[in-house]
């Protein structure tokens, strides 16, 4: 089947989708989208959560003919839709996003660049990307695209959270390597930057 | 960062003091960004055009003669490439192993545990290839499952490996027994009657899953010399390449390993998963083929932390001296041998903990089995003997009528302490310190949870959102606990590492690239890589080559050593290249300054420098025209292997120690546990990233409150079956159930190690889960000798 929506910002279509293909697997496999991660595939670990018309869901949930017609952000996205978000209040079709994925040969050619700048210069990023970054809060970081999705939306609700509706809005995200408070540190700065930015 | 807090203690000596972005500061990961816009590509998102997707079909028994396999309806189906079983394999060899070669490749005749591989499939879409692989027929006929020491050792006990010729088995009294290690010093028996007090315990720990996020995957792509490049998340490179070309029937220049990105590993990915499986298929169909285990295969995909049964025996005089232990500590290693004897080896040599005591009578052993394999995990045997001990010195100090804590520092042991090895410590071992820390740390303030009007904010309580208690029958407990792990390969292994170091100038500036096969598997290594070579070379700029096997062996990235030993070589390599860079100075401007020859010359901001801080050159203009390059091994002090029957040796690296104060609240009606703090004290020697030793102390504490409360792999003791291979039923901690992890960190300098550090990453694993179990028991009054503390081990329903 032939599934047309919106991928941060940007009107896509994908072919020849066997009707049991998730969302997850469309986008990464599909649209060159890998940032989603496919931790448990059947959502418990949050690694895949993107934004489906706004609202935070496991994309190994969504059937990828659920997303017909549908807006949906990913972790590639996220600065766009930050930057748009700050700008006016909300993600207009088509005005933002940018294309992801890595191919092999990038893959192969990535190493480490600069100095301590080297983490965010040149690259934009939503201020809750930056504080991740900031904060130690990325260590492996298969958890972090998801993490960095729900914080965001998070955050986009709600200021200045308390430490306990952080937890609770982060609750379905899984981490294995960092014991979460080093997320939280983020989560905290990330709204402390903003509330700054205000 | 609130609640964490940096103590430095003695001075270490830097060489180079000044250079920005070096060791010792909180400099951020080189992969961050790319991290955190979705770009970094680990090896679940490899992609390649024409590639095919791998499949693998696992038994559905654990213990079975395979009498038939039928691949025919598989084959027939359209898009299926290939179908491969034992028949198919290329090569005399058809096992590999870490230590001993006795796992197959593809099961050949018999599977001995549930989640073997069997046959592989390749096809053009995911689904395909599991479908395709589902319509394998496999006739079993099942054999009895050896589940525990009893049946494996039973008379009539069926081997698990027949026809042994491994290393270990001249030294075990049962084929069914891996690897035994006792440790005999002093005389527990003697000693024993000095003892006014006397405790026997029997404890069982939980078989741990690592439960790292990214699942096991990798893409593997046939090259046109008929060798194959395989793209993979692993823990030590060359380790799989000595294992995965033996197999392909392929010389080792012919597989090509480049790492890719590693979603977290904690041990879990020592063994080979699907390296020779995915390389197996790409040589078969000459294409590329990418397999990516789903969650439920990674469960069966990787070994687990050995489940353990210890028996401890301890004694005390009545003024609170130990007097000896003994301890018997069985290990199952299931059905494949993985880094069961090494599991061994730290079990028993650790097995008294930080304490002084000279007369011990101490055995472990690792049993073959028809269970899930189990090897190595974060904490590597230790975890398991912490657990015990810690529990016993909680009830012995009870007897004697001390202070828990004060009886533990009574016994700490400090430098010069004699292991039950007889190795003597030979630098700091803070261990009364530690437990002083966090001890003194002021308790977080009771019913937190209260808010106004005498509500309550469930998220605080047992329970959390669940709303099942308001503060109701909620107790709370504090407990204690401090651990010893080793760091770095032990018991004689030559634990090397190379580091390739490059210095040249481009674009006008000086510029280091550091090349190592080191697996960056989250720790954060390669900004340690980073920050070393800016020490070193006085250079802003450093690029990390991308990991892979066109450089030597960089070891593994377990037993907290990469720190320690690849550091070791990068910090190695860069003072070979600081020379060489001396002397092109020295050549082209030593006639100019008389400095040149008599002073002590540093590289600084990107300049020679002497040590009183006359700038002689630019680097950026010393260098012009020229590349130094160096690759070179290192190595740490060598260890000898233990006795085979005394256990006695100078068989350990380094040590390095933690202590954990865990607060619980536990909703006694309900049996439901929320830890409200683990506060935790480490000595690392030297930090040489704070924030990135702060993230693995948080991370390492967290896995150890997982297994006290929550993880276990349940295996049907009739079946050896797994019952539950999901993140649905086999739970680690979420953000919720993680307390307020406050950091203390020591840096007492051991002058052994490069920049005084330690290895740290395992310590935390260890002393987290008994500090909260202890805690329970102290909230409940409940004896608690199991792993994970389940809601019925609590309310006795």
């Amino acid at each position: 089947m032939r599934v047309n929506f919106t991928v941060n910002g940007r009107q896509q279509e994908a072919d020849d989708v066997w009707e049991g293909e998730s969302l997850l697997y469309v986008l990464r496999e599909r649209m060159g989208l890998p940032g989603s991660k496919n931790a448990c595939e059947q959502g418990e670990c949050g690694s895949c959560t993107v934004r489906l018309d706004g609202v935070p869901v496991c994309s190994c949930l969504v059937a990828a003919g659920q997303a017909e017609g549908r807006e949906v952000v990913t972790v590639e996205g996220l600065a766009g839709f930050a930057k748009q978000r700050a700008e006016h209040g909300g993600c207009a079709s088509g005005a933002c996003g940018s294309e992801g994925g890595t191919s092999l040969q990038a893959a192969q050619q990535w190493s480490a660049k600069g100095t301590d700048s080297q983490t965010g210069e040149g690259t934009e990023l939503s201020p809750v990307q930056q504080a991740f970054i900031d904060a130690g809060a990325v260590q492996c970081g298969f958890c972090t695209p998801g993490l960095l999705v729900a914080a965001d939306e998070l955050l986009e609700r709600n200021e200045s959270p308390s430490d306990a509706d952080i937890r609770e809005a982060l609750s379905g995200n899984l981490c294995r390597c960092t014991g979460y408070e080093k997320i939280l540190d983020a989560v905290r700065l990330a709204a402390a930057r903003q509330g700054e930015a205000v | 960062m609130a609640g964490t807090k940096t103590t430095t203690g003695a001075p270490t000596d830097v060489t180079q003091k000044h250079n920005q972005g070096g060791i010792g500061e909180s400099t951020l990961r080189p992969d961050g960004t790319l991290k955190v816009t979705g770009e970094f590509a680990y090896s679940s998102d490899m992609w390649h055009e024409d590639m095919l997707w791998g499949q693998t079909l696992r038994s559905t028994v654990a213990h079975a003669e395979i009498v038939s396999i039928d691949t025919s309806e598989a084959l027939a189906m359209a898009g299926v490439y290939a179908v491969l079983t034992y028949d198919d394999l290329p090569a005399e060899m058809k096992n590999y192993g870490l230590e001993i070669q006795d796992t197959p490749v593809l099961a050949h005749g018999k599977v001995r545990h549930h989640g073997e591989p069997v046959a592989l499939v390749a096809a053009d879409h995911p689904e395909t290839a599991r479908r395709a692989a589902a319509k394998i027929k496999i006739e079993y006929r099942e054999l009895p499952v050896i589940t525990d020491e009893a049946s494996a050792l039973a008379e009539d006990a069926v081997l698990v490996h027949e026809g042994r010729d491994d290393e270990y088995i001249e030294w075990v009294s049962h084929p069914n027994i891996v690897h035994n290690q006792p440790i005999i010093r002093g005389n527990a028996e003697e000693a024993a009657k000095k003892a006014d007090f006397v405790v026997k315990g029997e404890y069982t720990f939980g078989m741990q899953d690592q439960a790292f996020l990214g699942p096991e995957s990798g893409l593997a792509v046939p090259a046109e010399d008929g060798g194959v490049d395989l793209y993979v998340a692993t823990q030590w490179l060359h380790s799989d390449l000595e294992q995965i070309a033996p197999v392909l029937g392929l010389p080792e220049e012919k597989v090509r390993m480049t790492l890719s990105g590693v979603g977290g590993a904690f041990g879990g990915r020592e063994d080979i998963s699907m390296q020779i499986h995915a390389c197996l298929l790409a040589l078969r169909t000459g294409k590329p083929v990418k397999i990516v285990y789903n969650r439920f295969e990674s469960f069966f995909g990787h070994v687990h932390r050995h489940p353990a049964k210890l028996y401890y025996e301890h004694g005390a005089t009545k003024d609170g001296k130990l007097t000896h232990m003994k301890c018997r500590i069985v290990l199952d290693g299931g059905a494949y041998a993985s880094a069961s004897p090494a599991v061994v080896g730290n079990a028993s040599s650790l097995s008294a903990g930080p304490y002084v005591i000279d007369d011990v009578d101490i055995e472990a052993v690792a049993l073959y089995t028809n269970n899930p394999p189990c090897g190595a995990m974060r904490g590597f045997g230790a975890v398991q003997a912490c657990f015990a001990y810690e529990a016993q010195m909680d009830k012995l100090a009870d007897e004697v009528g001390m202070d828990r804590v004060e009886f533990r520092q009574l016994n700490a042991m400090e430098q010069g302490t004699i292991m039950p090895t007889g190795q003597p410590v030979d630098s700091p071992a803070p261990v009364a310190e530690i437990l002083r820390r966090v001890k003194a740390r002021p308790l977080p303030p009771e019913r937190q949870w209260e808010v106004a009007d005498g509500d309550a904010d469930v998220r605080e309580l047992p329970g959390g959102l669940s709303n099942t208690t308001h503060g109701e029958g909620v107790v709370r407990g504090v407990g204690y606990a401090v651990g010893i792990k080793n760091v770095g390969f032990s018991e004689g292994f030559d634990d090397y590492s190379t580091a390739k170091v490059r210095m040249e100038v481009i674009n006008g500036e000086p510029v280091a690239t550091v090349h190592t096969a080191m697996a960056e598997v989250g720790q954060g290594g390669i900004t340690v890589h980073a920050q070393i070579a800016r020490t070193e070379l006085g250079v802003q700029q450093v690029t990390i080559h991308p990991a892979d096997t066109q450089v030597g062996s960089a070891g593994s990235t377990s037993a907290s050593r990469q720190t320690y030993v690849t550091g070791g070589a990068v910090k190695n390599s860069c003072e070979l290249v600081r020379e060489k860079v001396l002397e092109i100075g020295r050549r082209k401007y030593g006639s100019y300054h008389p400095a040149w020859a008599t002073a002590e010359l540093l590289l600084e901001g990107g300049k020679v420098v002497t040590d009183g801080g006359e700038a002689l050159a630019d680097l950026a203009e010393l260098l012009e025209g020229e590349t130094v390059e160096i690759e070179a091994e290192w190595r740490h002090r060598p260890t000898v292997a233990f006795d085979k029957r005394t256990g006695q040796g100078n068989g350990h690296v380094q040590y390095s120690f933690a202590a954990h104060r865990a607060v619980v609240e536990v909703d006694t009606e309900l049996g439901l546990v929320k830890v409200i703090e683990l506060a935790t004290a480490q000595d690392v020697g030297k930090a040489l990233n704070p924030l990135s030793v702060v993230g693995q102390i948080q991370g390492g504490t967290t896995q150890g409150l997982g297994v006290a409360v929550m993880e276990e792999i349940v295996v049907d003791p009739k079946t050896a079956k797994v019952r539950n291979p999901s993140f649905t039923d086999y739970l680690i901690p979420t953000i919720l159930d993680t307390p307020t992890i406050p950091v203390d960190v020591l840096e007492l300098a051991d002058p052994n190690a490069p920049y005084g550090l330690r290895g740290m990453g395992e310590a935390p694993t260890l002393s987290s889960t008994p500090a909260v179990l202890a805690a329970i028991r102290n909230a409940t009054g409940l004896e608690l000798n199991k792993t994970p503390v389940r809601p019925e081990h609590l309310t006795g329903t």
